[in-house]
């Protein structure tokens, strides 16, 4: 491949509220065993990309934990391999990564020292599998000097909160705009890049030297009408998860057959962290339908229209309806949970009731876990 | 120079024929366990539990998947710079090739192996049993007796000795004497196959008695030992342990994971079982499915209903269709309007629609009763049932058969349909 890989997993997102108090949206679990960046991990991967960078910094831990090893999305190489690069003080910076393309500036070093032509640029919190040597492959053709990878948004989507593009036939951006207040077309920006190397040192060192730090407004917008950007049209899935809603849709699109086919059973796979659970276990009472259940759980109520991550328990004679429930939570029994985000290791107490009525309500708890 | 306190040998060559078609293509200790596992998973995960790094996995029969399952060990953090898990299947010699003739015979055949890691203690294992311990702590009891070898003994109900390699131990727990299978047993402390050996010693014994015909840790190490006197004694172990030889034994083994705190619980944090996972995606279950009293691995997809049954990772079982107490392996494909009592279903199977299995009475089976009985059906790897097919109790399919392979779109209980070649 001649390309390599950078991760902007370092965002924080306020529109996900709670959920992103203990973790980056990067890191995010999503559809019962992944966390979001394991679908830009496995796409580069299986794309044939040798050398990663993911670049991190806000809440950097639970990331950090998840990218431990290299090896589940087999980056475990001599060459290239997985490089996760946070902010560093040096003798000539002392400044936490004051956006996306700061970020990469300060680990142009990185860019500096490989020798492939082509760098592709993804966000560590979307929902998708691409095969990235097609979109190098159109980029060379297009003789493009940035390809942003875009895709047309379904018509109850409301695209302001993406960037916004509008193309000419020849698929050339004519014009660019960042979560406009009134968009004008309803084709978002994925968040994903392909730039040759060189261009990419030379647009960074000239931010850089103006104080402009942000990938999109101070080098797509800015440099839109004298480069050459095009746009890659995707048709596949692809969701990003941004906000509340966004993360609980994007979760419960998985509970349809086309979804899972697409994502679980058609080549490539997508990978993630190996965790040595047992196997998901039904006893006397559990009724589960319409739901993902992971490894690791066991159950004894009722479980509908939910996806349940790894490690839960849910005790006897729950109700669980339309909801999310994350990673080693402990469900006392008779409870009730409707509409809901329960965060990762919560322990809720037996006979408890949380219901969201108007949105999805994000329960956190930390009782005191008695364990068996 | 490199020295490892304790190595492990994990024997885990034999076929294993009283499983009759579930090891027709695999090793024993590669027949898949418990929803997700392979028999192999529970010693390799206690020899990393237990502290010891180095084990030689010897392989024999059928060794294709039980290769490709352990790699170079990364699941169960194997993979190291020094030891690690390492393969050994029998080799070419400059003189007297030969196979692996019995258990010591394939250890005498590795001296070199064990050599190389310079060990005070080799730890002797078997690779068909379902089980968790510490090794460290029988090493522990090995030092504070200052034994030669120690024996590895589970107490069983006396009726069931006679099946036994039996243990006399004096209170102090050193062995006096030791029965083979014993028709009148004097002692319930049965040998559970795991020893461990001063490594002078056990070296010392492989080559004095390298040319006996099939040598075996039972038959003639073990005696060797005691009639040079060495101090031999009996570790008793009291957890779980449970040798799943013949597919009655298996089948229970599997089904008592199921219970509501199983004897033998999957589920504690402090000893971890560790497999090769191939398949990542979370279990769906539709809207109408039922499953109750069941454990289910990784990516399967239920339509149907499930009671009472062990199913493996990446199974579909299809609407209308009704599990009861079977086993499902991974890969395997259960259509639709399908009825399951009591069948064992190996890895990569098809079962057509309007397919029953286990229905009537039971009968005798005709080829092997030895090995298809209590009810159970059994269908080997790979295989696939049309639809529309009856199949009876204590009866065996295994290859690809086609409506034309039934009578009256049926097999009888008892009978036997083996259409893959050996």
């Amino acid at each position: 491949m001649r390309a390599i890989g950078i991760i902007l997993a370092g965002g924080n997102n306020h529109r996900m509220k709670e959920l992103t108090q203990k973790r980056a949206s990067s890191a995010m679990p999503v559809a019962g065993s992944y966390r979001s960046i394991d679908f830009a991990l496995s796409s580069m991967s299986n794309s044939h990309i040798q050398k990663v960078a993911v670049l991190t910094q806000y809440n950097s831990r639970s990331l950090n934990e998840h990218l431990s090893s290299s090896k589940w999305w087999d980056f475990g190489r001599k060459q290239g391999g997985l490089y996760v690069l946070t902010p560093a003080v040096t003798a000539d910076n002392s400044n936490w990564y004051r956006g996306t393309a700061d970020a990469i500036y300060q680990n142009i070093h990185f860019l500096k020292n490989s020798h492939e032509p082509y760098v592709i640029i993804a966000s560590g919190d979307g929902v998708y599998k691409m095969d990235f040597g097609k979109l190098l492959e159109y980029h060379i053709n297009k003789k493009a000097d940035i390809t942003v990878v875009c895709r047309d948004m379904e018509e109850d989507i409301n695209v302001e909160r993406f960037g916004t593009i509008k193309m000419n036939e020849e698929c050339r951006i004519e014009e660019f705009e960042e979560k406009p207040l009134m968009a004008k077309t309803n084709t978002v920006s994925c968040g994903i890049y392909v730039i040759r190397r060189r261009q990419l040192i030379e647009m960074l060192e000239k931010c850089a030297e103006e104080d402009r730090y942000d990938f999109v407004r101070d080098i797509l917008i800015r440099y839109k009408d004298i480069k050459k950007i095009y746009g890659y049209k995707i048709h596949d899935y692809w969701r990003n998860i941004a906000s509340v809603d966004d993360y609980f849709s994007t979760n419960m699109d998985f509970l349809k057959p086309e979804v899972r086919d697409y994502f679980f059973n058609q080549y490539p796979d997508v990978y993630s962290k190996v965790d040595d659970l047992p196997p998901a276990k039904y006893n006397m009472g559990a009724q589960v339908k319409n739901s993902l259940i992971s490894s690791g759980c066991i159950v004894n109520g009722v479980v509908e229209d939910s996806v349940v991550f790894k490690k839960s328990y849910i005790g006897n004679n729950c109700y669980i309806k339309n909801s999310i429930i994350l990673n080693d939570v402990y469900i006392g029994d008779n409870t009730h949970i409707e509409n809901c985000i329960v965060e990762s290791h919560d322990t809720i107490r037996a006979n408890s009731c949380y219901k969201g009525e108007d949105e999805i309500k994000i329960v956190i708890e930390r009782d005191n876990r008695y364990v068996v | 120079m490199i020295k490892k306190e304790m190595i492990a040998m994990l024997l885990a060559g034999g076929q294993g024929s009283r499983l009759g078609v579930l090891t027709s293509k695999v090793a024993k200790p590669a027949v898949a366990f418990g929803g997700k596992y392979r028999i192999i998973d529970f010693p390799l995960s206690n020899c990393i539990n237990s502290g010891v790094d180095t084990v030689g996995v010897l392989t024999q029969y059928q060794p294709l998947r039980l290769n490709t399952h352990i790699g170079i060990g990364i699941p169960w953090d194997l993979d190291r710079n020094i030891g690690g898990v390492t393969v050994l299947p029998p080799y070419e010699k400059s003189s007297n090739s030969e196979w692996y003739t019995g258990t010591a015979n394939a250890i005498y055949q590795n001296i070199d192996y064990m050599e190389s890691f310079n060990p005070e203690y080799v730890l002797i294992l078997s690779g068909d049993h379902i089980y968790k311990m510490d090794y460290e702590v029988m090493l522990d009891f090995h030092k504070a007796n200052n034994a030669e070898v120690t024996i590895a003994v589970m107490p069983v109900p006396m009726e069931e000795a006679s099946r036994f390699g039996i243990m006399i131990a004096d209170e102090n727990h050193k062995i006096n004497e030791f029965e083979e299978k014993p028709a009148n047993p004097r002692s319930n402390l049965a040998s559970m196959g795991i020893y461990i050996f001063n490594w002078k010693t056990l070296k010392e014994a492989l080559i004095a008695m390298a040319d006996q015909p099939a040598l075996d840790f039972g038959k003639h190490i073990i005696p060797y030992c005691h009639e040079r006197q060495l101090p031999l004694y009996a570790y008793e172990f009291h957890g779980y342990w449970k040798d799943v030889g013949t597919l009655n034994s298996y089948w229970e083994a599997n089904m008592e994971l199921i219970d509501i705190v199983p004897e033998f619980n999957l589920y504690e944090e402090y000893w971890k079982i560790y497999t090769k996972s191939e398949i990542l995606p979370p279990q769906y279950l539709s809207k109408d499915s039922v499953v109750e009293r069941s454990i289910i691995g990784e990516g399967s997809n239920i339509y149907g209903q499930v009671y009472n049954s062990v199913i493996g990772c990446g199974v579909t079982i299809g609407e209308g269709t009704v599990v009861r107490d079977s086993i499902i392996m991974n890969n395997s494909v259960i259509k639709k309007n399908c009825e399951l009592n009591k069948a064992i279903i190996a890895e990569q199977t098809v079962i057509g629609d309007n397919v029953k299995l286990g229905e009537g009475e039971e009968a005798e089976n005709d080829t092997a009763p030895h090995i298809y009985n209590h009810g159970i059906v059994t269908v080997g790897e790979k295989s696939v049932v049309p639809d529309g097919i009856t199949v009876g109790k204590n009866s065996v399919i295994f290859g690809v058969t086609t409506a034309d392979d039934y009578e009256n779109s049926s097999l009888a209980s008892g009978k036997t349909l083996i259409k893959a070649g050996e």
